[in-house]
């Protein structure tokens, strides 16, 4: 099972540098080997079973471990004119792909953001390359294409309203939110 | 006091008068702003009989002019408590109370309701040293077009006195965002007049909306709508409010720009999977991908006065910067050098010259380039600066930028930094599209 897991996760190396490789000349070249690398010498904490009992979501409809059940982080921020992934998210994003990979009848939406600085328009291509980085992680880890949508919003659904770091730095984010 | 702040007080002032008919203007006066034309615009003379209507009683011409003159930041407005006299008629003109005051130009006028309800409003301009009359005119509309034809009594007197043609008589597109920090905020397209008098909305949405901007014609309007929950670019037709999706494809419909002859739109749309720029004919809605560059942003179009080429933002060097591409052969030349954020350009009506958002130092400001000489000016003093849009006769442009956190609307003179805040007692503004020049009373050819 393990061996099983470890396989999936190199072909996802495998197939994450392939992607990175071709986007070398952007400034999002996705999630990077290294933290790929990172993700298979942690793998999730005793991977569920195959087969999952009990739905992952708890009472409140919030989407949880499989088997700690502990409510699993469902927004992903980003630094500042940046997409890429942070190191801490892939650990919780190996889970969601696992949930997704485990669950074919679920899907996931995900939106993009950005802070208010920057022109607009360009905001909202920037918060669309962020859902896409989500997006080309979960791919990577096995989620097929077809459980996965996106939306960009641009800067014009900011969190917090403020103009400070602390606003914007909440303000740059992916969510995603499951349907099933 | 010295002279500047004489200046400064007597340019506030002219504002002030103008107060109660729109609102008074933050205005900020660049240093070195050196003496402008002097003009007084005295306030107009009404009936000859005393039981006709007074159209000057319902609105203020002469303040509507004198704003609208002292807004361009060209002219400096004597307040009508100075005056010595009040001259409606050329006969009632004595130059000497106005070369006491310094003046170099003299505006006087009159209105009065017709047999048939229209309005007629002559006015007068006058060279206060040659002692000439230099322009006048009747100008005849229907009671409600009294402001239109104060804008274009601004037009035509900034034209005899600049060689420029006014733009006072054109609107201003924007969104205007009710409450704004809350989860439910509202966003309004409003249409409003150069003066921001006259808002009106012109559609309503819970769900954002952006990038608005003008027809060449100014009947149409083109913008980004989130109503559909993503993004969707609409047509709308502001005579009949009647709306077209001309582009929902999957992934981003945004950045909509129509071309000088009103047949096509310039976009940004990652339907093929990342931002490029594509041209869609209105009329077949044939589509047209104009970039190619996979791991590129590529957005905020706008095409050149012929038609032929378009400039527009790219990441493709790794931040964004300023392109232009010709339609026929496809090449992309960068435009943009300085500073390592540089989006959103427009050019101005000459085509030599560029304004766009510029970062310097994490500061967005709007800077002006001269593209033959290569040297960059950076035009606005406010930060997070962003919209920049060109009045159409290039003199002046409008942007959105912040006060106190709000969103703001505020205007800049191209030549001179002579710039001014547009005051909006509702909620959060942003997003300003200047229009072209509108023939409001239909007799301008």
């Amino acid at each position: 099972m393990i061996r099983q897991l470890f396989g999936a996760l190199s072909a996802l190396v495998l197939a994450g540098t392939l992607i990175s490789g071709c986007q070398s000349a952007t400034q999002d070249p996705g999630p990077q080997p290294e933290v790929v690398d990172e993700a298979v010498s942690k793998p999730p904490e005793k991977p569920p079973e195959p087969e999952t009992k009990k739905p992952p979501f708890n009472e409140r409809g919030e989407v949880v471990h499989p088997v700690t059940r502990m409510p699993l982080s469902t927004t992903f921020y980003f630094e500042y004119d940046q997409s890429r992934l942070a190191q801490d998210d892939i650990g919780v994003l190996a889970v969601h792909a696992q949930i997704l990979r485990d669950n074919r009848n679920y899907s996931v939406q995900l939106d993009g953001h950005c802070d208010e600085r920057g022109t607009r328009e360009y905001n909202l291509a920037l918060g669309e390359r962020r859902w896409q980085a989500v997006r080309r992680y979960l791919i990577s880890a096995g989620v097929r294409s077809t459980q996965i949508e996106g939306t960009s919003f641009g800067e014009e659904r900011p969190v917090d309203p403020g103009h400070d770091e602390s606003a914007w730095s909440k303000n740059r984010r992916a969510e995603m939110s499951y349907s099933r | 006091m010295n002279a500047h702040e004489l200046r400064r007080v007597l340019c506030i002032a002219a504002a002030a008068i103008a107060g109660h008919v729109t609102q008074a203007l933050e205005i900020v006066i660049p240093e070195g702003w050196d003496s402008p034309t002097k003009v007084a615009v005295v306030p107009f003379g009404s009936a000859m009989h005393p039981d006709e209507p007074d159209p000057t009683a319902s609105v203020d011409l002469a303040g509507i002019v004198a704003f609208d003159l002292t807004r361009s930041g060209q002219f400096s407005l004597l307040p009508s408590a100075n005056m010595l006299s009040y001259p409606s008629a050329p006969d009632q003109v004595y130059f000497r109370d106005w070369r006491l005051l310094d003046l170099d130009y003299l505006v006087i006028g009159r209105a009065w309701t017709e047999a048939s309800g229209a309005v007629s409003v002559v006015y007068h301009l006058f060279d206060v040293t040659s002692e000439r009359e230099v322009a006048s005119s009747r100008i005849t509309a229907a009671a409600e077009k009294l402001r239109d034809i104060a804008h274009r009594i601004s037009d035509e007197v900034y034209e005899h006195i600049t060689g420029i043609r006014g733009a006072f008589s054109t609107k201003l597109l924007y969104v205007l965002v009710e409450n704004a920090a809350t989860r439910t905020p509202t966003y309004n397209l409003m249409v409003a007049d150069s003066d921001g008098a006259r808002a009106r909305t012109v559609f309503r949405s819970m769900e954002p909306l952006l990038s608005p901007t003008w027809a060449p014609d100014a009947g149409r309007i083109a913008y980004v709508s989130f109503e559909k929950g993503r993004s969707t670019i609409v047509v709308q037709n502001l005579a009949t409010g009647e709306r077209i999706h001309v582009a929902a494809f999957p992934g981003i419909n945004g950045a909509p720009e129509f071309s000088p002859d009103g047949t096509k739109l310039a976009m940004s749309l990652s339907r093929d999977g990342n931002a490029e720029i594509y041209t869609l004919d209105l009329a077949s809605r044939e589509l047209r991908r104009i970039t190619r560059w996979p791991t590129a942003i590529d957005t905020e179009p706008s095409w050149t006065a012929d038609g032929e080429s378009l400039i527009f933002t790219s990441d493709r060097p790794g931040k964004p910067q300023i392109y232009h591409i010709g339609l026929d052969r496809l090449d992309a030349e960068r435009l943009t050098w300085e500073g390592d954020y540089n989006a959103r350009a427009r050019l101005l009506p000459n085509g030599r010259h560029l304004v766009y958002v510029h970062r310097r130092e994490r500061v967005y400001h709007i800077a002006w380039q001269d593209m033959e000489r290569g040297t960059v000016r950076v035009l606005t003093q406010t930060s997070l600066d962003e919209s920049p849009s060109l009045s159409p006769n290039g003199a002046m442009m409008i942007y959105a930028t912040q006060d106190l956190g709000r969103g703001i609307l505020a205007v800049v003179s191209i030549d001179n930094g002579f710039s001014y805040l547009l005051p909006e007692a509702a909620g959060d503004v942003r997003d300003p599209a200047w229009s072209p020049f509108i023939d409001a009373l239909g007799d301008r050819h």
